[in-house]
């Protein structure tokens, strides 16, 4: 037990990089799928009946891969088609992606629940253009997305592990390396899974939060 | 690919069906009698399985695979690849299946439970003949899109070196220098076993809709 402590003591740089490089991965997947979602919403709720059907069954498809192949096919996929980029990049293309169809479905799903009326209400204030979207669309959008937007994040992080499998250095990476010079297994792994644990518990009450804020700014 | 190849992939796929399926049947009745737990605020118990589900909630499959690979072992439970990686799955789909039998637990009416009390039935006859019947039906299609969810979560547990389709597709690649080939041809196995799933989902929600779904 000892020796275990100490171990994880003298490793703490490590599991602190990987820690590091996992929540940066989510970040940046969190930022790229917001942006990449919000587009493929729109492309899915958009007029042009080829694009739309087109757009649904792709994201469709790619919410039925499972992610470390999706991951495997960018890794191998893109030298082939000329690209040669480093395993971070090609782990962040997959994990942006990937994601990009769940918030995709998420954000239209949000649109689709958008009151008509208070839109209409909207207009008949003057409001137009930006300004109807910015004042009534907007926060609604945001506030109705925000729970599954919290999951999917979860499920990000959660993601980022598989990166282990093309020796991205995030937290099980750390942790299973850790394992493989002092074979200290179960504190070896249990250390990570407390960090993801920890993560998660954030991301939750932050969740917690923004319902909070939804929840005084429809009493107000 | 050639027929030895293909032959191997689908030898790979079966892999990842069985294990998968051992987790799902395992997996329905402990998530059951975890629900049940919470549902009945057992002391001690309820708080820890809580505990639990929230754990593995944040914990990432892959994960999950190499601690039970190796640090069972080590504290002396000896268990080959395919035992291991049934846990792993068993583990991981036991803490949401939790969660889907106590969404409908908390949602049972209990003036039904207050009646079978007045007629005279003891709790675990109530739960039989009438509380589980119910339940079951309200919860199906949410469990089958967990065993959706778990299929996609299943390669996993390649990293601990069990041949399911993962594998098979990787040691194709490693052979013939060509990974792209094996790994698309995976994929599109995995989609069409995972649709499989999804059409089942979209039954069961249809009739219950339609209420042909009785209990």
């Amino acid at each position: 037990m000892n020796r275990e402590i100490q171990i994880l003591a003298e490793s703490w740089p490590l599991y602190l990089s990987g820690f590091g490089n996992t929540l940066w991965l989510t970040a940046c997947t969190l930022v790229l799928a917001a942006i990449g979602g919000a587009a493929v919403a729109m492309l899915m709720l958009s007029r042009i009946a080829p694009l739309r059907y087109g757009v649904v069954v792709l994201v469709d498809l790619l919410r039925t891969v499972p992610f470390l192949l999706f991951a495997y096919l960018v890794y191998y996929g893109l030298p082939v088609l000329g690209l040669h980029v480093d395993r971070w990049s090609s782990g962040l293309c997959a994990l942006a992606v990937y994601h990009t169809a769940y918030v995709g479905e998420i954000v239209r799903g949000a649109w689709r629940n958008l009151s008509v009326e208070q839109i209409e209400a909207g207009r008949a204030h003057g409001l137009y253009g930006l300004r109807l979207f910015r004042r009534i669309i907007a926060p609604q959008l945001f506030f109705g997305c925000a729970p599954l937007i919290g999951n999917q994040t979860v499920q990000i992080v959660k993601d980022t592990a598989f990166l282990l499998i093309i020796t991205v250095p995030e937290l099980t990476f750390a942790a299973s390396s850790v394992q493989s010079t002092y074979f200290i297994p179960f504190a070896a792994f249990a250390v990570a899974i407390a960090l993801y644990w920890a993560v998660t518990l954030a991301i939750e009450a932050a969740v917690r939060g923004i319902e909070s804020a939804a929840e005084a700014r429809r009493a107000s | 690919m050639n027929v030895a190849e293909l032959q191997s992939l689908l030898h790979g796929a079966a892999v990842t069906v069985g294990v998968s399926v051992c987790a799902i049947v395992l997996g329905i009745p402990s998530g059951l009698a975890l629900a049940i737990v919470r549902w009945r605020r057992v002391p001690v118990l309820a708080p820890l399985v809580a505990a639990y589900v929230s754990m593995m909630r944040a914990t990432p499959s892959i994960t999950l695979a190499l601690m039970v690979f190796f640090a069972l072992p080590s504290i002396g439970i000896d268990m080959d690849v395919t035992h291991a990686a049934v846990l792993t799955l068993l583990l991981n789909t036991a803490a949401f299946n939790c969660e889907i039998w106590r969404a409908a637990l908390i949602d049972f009416p209990r003036e039904e439970l207050a009646a079978c009390r007045a007629y005279g039935m003891t709790l675990p006859l109530a739960f039989r003949r009438i509380v589980l019947p119910q339940v079951s039906v309200r919860s199906l299609p949410a469990l089958v899109n967990e065993m959706t969810l778990l299929i996609k979560s299943s390669p996993a547990i390649a990293v601990i070196g069990i041949v399911d389709l993962t594998r098979a597709a990787s040691r194709i690649g490693a052979e013939t220098y060509q990974p792209l080939p094996p790994m698309i041809a995976a994929t599109l196995l995995y989609v069409a076993i995972v649709l499989v799933f999804v059409g089942a989902q979209r039954y069961f929600e249809r009739r219950l809709r339609r209420g042909a779904l009785q209990p």
